[in-house]
């Protein structure tokens, strides 16, 4: 895959569900058992040219998810490399026992992308919103979780989790004019986060569209004295241990994402964290256990405080109690 | 009927007594942590069709790449499966006699074990035929010739996922995928008329796209016939096969009590007796 500046803003442009389009097509070329599922959404997930490109490597299994994930494990018993993808609530929740047994129980090797997950279809109302995905599957012993946190990531994701040997769910979150956290290419492990900013008073975990509201956040915190390491937690299972361990030097330590606050990366840290001896506390910023009434994108990100400055009003409040 | 087709269905025959004594090994071992008995019974012709005949296997090869493909969907039937496994000599009678103890590879539902046979997990209700698909779409891309075959049960087929997977089938032109459906008419609490009606099973695979075909599932000649007469049909073929829960002891045949229960050394004697004398 050619990274440069042009891929970068045009992925950006795209969007990172369209983006999986290409990132497939280039998949595709090195890849002979490559398979490509869905579940007749080809267009919303930037598939139509890769299904005219390569309709040998192409399954379109009608609106039927619990079907899918049988059919995908199937073929990966066979040793054909799998990718599904559908929305992320279907991708995740209708079809969740499939998951449990097929890539959980009996381990076959599909890589799963839920597109569109977090607040992103708000307009539609939370039968399309999904901000449970990441608690479900994080429950399912064995499934790698990777939210990236832009387009190019989002790339860079797709190819580790299809060259790896487990079974794995990709995240998407954002829409089109997805924000560019990263401006060229860099090293992407599975389960190795990413320190972005370096910052002496606090420690911010975040993932997927999270993370460029979080640096933004940090910008502002700076201007008001508050030092900010902030991390790209792009793996939110395995988690980053190391990483935590280091936050533990932080006097807070805040966790931003998408989703529910109960089961998703902010629960992942504090699973963890809490074993540790003198660890900070934690601010869990996210979605509070609740479905809201819907919007714009934009307008649920405000309501559900996940924009910058009101990710900054929350750590100030918490800061001073 | 020539002598080599006499001699393959007597083969058949004797297979599926054995198949059965296997089953009363493993269910009396299996003392009172229960066995589902009944419903795997029910498919012994079925599966001793299949595994001594029907499905190309290497008996010193679990792992065959060119094997015909076995999915178990109503997974609970495992006796049966294992007992199969058994005869052709995948799994010994003494690992037979682990049958649910503690940290065996033959728990009450399959796991997946390929040096045993088995190709997949199976005991969530439902999925075993989407698993076939995805074999079966596999057979052809790799331009192999193997052969898919699921059993599903006649309850299983409540689950609606069964019918995402019949709906999804006949798209594919899966000549390779068996469905055989073990109707012995009853589901773990009570009949299908009592708990939900499956009735017209054959119009409605027929009306999906599948060569439907329904007959005796414990006469081995029709199973027979069934597959000869069916391989050149470029379709997926479903079978339903009309069977009896409990098929083969007087205590348990069409007695819903023997759905999942204990074999009682009396019994296991009584059901030994009667095979004996058959």
């Amino acid at each position: 895959m050619i990274i440069n500046d042009r891929n970068i803003k045009i992925w950006s442009t795209i969007g990172a569900r369209a983006t999986l389009g290409i990132a497939a097509l280039d998949l595709a070329k090195d890849i002979d058992n490559l398979m490509v599922l869905t579940c007749d959404v080809s267009t919303s997930a930037g598939l139509d040219r890769f299904r005219k490109t390569y309709p040998e490597k192409y399954l379109d299994l009608g609106i039927a998810e619990q079907n899918m994930i049988g059919v995908a494990a199937g073929l990966a018993s066979e040793n054909f490399n799998v990718i599904t993808t559908t929305f992320a609530p279907f991708q995740t929740m209708r079809c969740c026992e499939q998951i449990k047994v097929n890539l959980g129980y009996m381990r076959q090797k599909i890589c799963m992308v839920g597109i569109a997950s977090g607040l992103a279809l708000g307009t539609l109302g939370f039968t399309h919103c999904c901000i449970e995905d990441v608690g479900i599957l994080r429950s399912i012993p064995g499934i790698t979780i990777i939210s990236p946190a832009d387009s190019l990531e989002t790339v860079k994701a797709l190819e580790k989790a299809v060259k790896s040997d487990n079974p794995s769910y990709i995240r998407l979150t954002g829409t089109s004019n997805n924000p560019i956290v990263y401006k060229e290419d860099y090293n992407f492990e599975i389960g190795k986060s990413i320190t972005l900013k370096e910052g002496k008073d606090i420690t911010i975990f975040s993932s997927g569209s999270m993370v460029y509201q979080s640096l933004e956040a940090a910008k502002i915190l700076g201007s008001k004295n508050i030092s900010s390491t902030v991390v790209n937690m792009h793996t939110i299972k395995p988690i980053d241990k190391i990483a935590i361990d280091k936050a533990c030097n932080s006097k807070l330590i805040v966790s931003i994402e998408e989703h529910n606050i109960i089961g998703g990366l902010g629960s992942a840290i504090a699973e963890y964290k809490s074993g540790l001896k003198n660890s900070p506390e934690q601010l869990f910023i996210g979605i509070k256990d609740t479905y809201s009434k819907g919007g714009s994108y934009k307008f649920l990100q405000e309501k559900h405080r996940l924009t910058p400055e009101k990710i900054v009003e929350d750590i100030f409040k918490k800061l001073k109690t | 009927m020539n002598a080599s087709e006499k001699n393959q269905i007597e083969n058949i025959k004797n297979f599926a007594t054995n198949v059965r004594k296997n089953i009363l090994d493993m269910a009396v071992c299996a003392g009172a942590s229960s066995a589902h008995f009944g419903g795997a019974l029910s498919i012994t012709e079925i599966i001793s069709t299949l595994f001594s005949h029907q499905m190309k296997i290497d008996r010193k090869d679990p792992k065959w790449e060119e094997r015909d493909r076995f999915i178990l969907s109503k997974g609970h039937a495992c006796l049966a499966y294992y007992a199969a496994l058994c005869e052709v000599g995948y799994i010994s009678k003494e690992e037979l006699k682990t049958f649910e103890k503690n940290d065996t590879n033959l728990l009450g539902h399959p796991v997946i074990n390929r040096n045993l046979g088995i190709d997949f997990s199976n005991g969530s209700l439902g999925m075993g035929l989407s698993l076939g698909i995805g074999v079966a779409i596999s057979s052809k891309k790799k331009k192999k010739d193997f052969n898919v075959y699921v059993i599903i049960g006649d309850g299983e087929c409540n689950e609606g996922s069964v019918w995402e997977a019949a709906m999804a089938a006949p798209n594919y032109n899966l000549n390779n995928l068996y469905a055989i459906i073990d109707k012995n008419n009853f589901q773990q609490t009570g009949s299908n008329k009592e708990i939900m009606n499956v009735e017209s099973l054959k119009d409605k695979w027929s009306s999906f796209g599948w060569h439907t075909v329904e007959l005796d599932g414990h006469n081995i000649q029709e199973l027979y016939n069934f597959f000869e007469n069916s391989k050149q049909i470029q379709k997926p073929k479903a079978l339903i096969a009309n069977t009896v829960k409990g098929k083969g002891f007087s205590f348990s045949e069409n007695n819903n009590d023997w759905h999942h229960s204990v074999l009682t050394k009396s019994f296991f004697e009584k059901a030994l007796n009667e095979l004996n004398k058959k």
